[in-house]
């Protein structure tokens, strides 16, 4: 399957780029996906959603999903 | 109820003002409530802040805004609601967040206002990049809203 990643704000800058496209085994997870787009360890407090909805790094990932890897938020 | 995300600068006294006299019925609302954010010049110790870039994740955004405001207003009984945020670049005294509620009586207005105020600063997908004289930084938290949990 394959899957849209996107990255914001300081986690672009860690990974360098904005956004990616993925091809995963059937079955993967949020953190199955990380492993692919990056060497590093995903950073503590980093916030996950699919599909714009706030997930966790267990989340069972489906073919054609937005996945969002981005830092705390600091708006207002 | 409206939720607006966008680059160009607004007067938040005037967008209430206009939001009133198109939206709600005359004499029906008892209490307005209205929270405006604006830029600083300094923050976290580090004065000199010359502008700041907002980064945002749209679409992700706009929906997360508008589930809060609706909650806010099923829980308080809130007539109206209006939340305007600024992205992209702004600089010091801008108004960069408008929330402004409309209820029947006060303390609806200001429950559900601080409510989508603090919500929206810990949820609402949005980043502040800093330009201090030191160079560019990502802002790393928000401040704590010490009135509440």
């Amino acid at each position: 399957m394959k899957v849209n990643v996107k990255f914001f704000a300081s986690m672009r800058d860690r990974v360098g780029r904005s956004d990616d496209r993925v091809e995963l085994a059937e079955s993967a997870t949020v953190a199955d996906l990380w492993k692919a787009v990056s060497k590093e360890a995903l950073p503590e407090n980093t916030l996950i959603a699919v599909n714009m909805e706030y997930t966790d790094i267990a989340h069972a990932l489906r073919d054609g999903d937005e996945v969002a890897f981005f830092p705390p938020v600091t708006g207002g | 109820m409206k939720v607006v995300v966008q680059e160009s600068e607004f007067d938040p006294w005037k967008e209430v003002a206009d939001y009133q006299e198109r939206y709600l019925p005359k004499g029906r609302h008892g209490g307005t409530v209205v929270f405006v954010g604006t830029m600083r010049d300094f923050n976290e110790g580090i004065e000199g802040i010359s502008s700041m870039y907002l980064d945002h994740y749209p679409g992700m955004t706009e929906r997360h805004l508008e589930r809060v405001v609706n909650d806010a207003m099923q829980q308080w009984e809130v007539m109206d609601a209006f939340v305007v945020h600024r992205v992209g670049e702004v600089r010091p005294d801008d108004a960069i967040v408008l929330v402004a509620v409309w209820s029947r009586h006060r303390s609806m207005a200001f429950d559900a206002c601080r409510f989508i105020i603090n919500d929206l600063k810990h949820r609402a997908p949005f980043w502040k990049r800093e330009t201090t004289p030191d160079g560019t930084r990502w802002v790393s938290g928000n401040t704590t809203d010490h009135g509440t949990k």
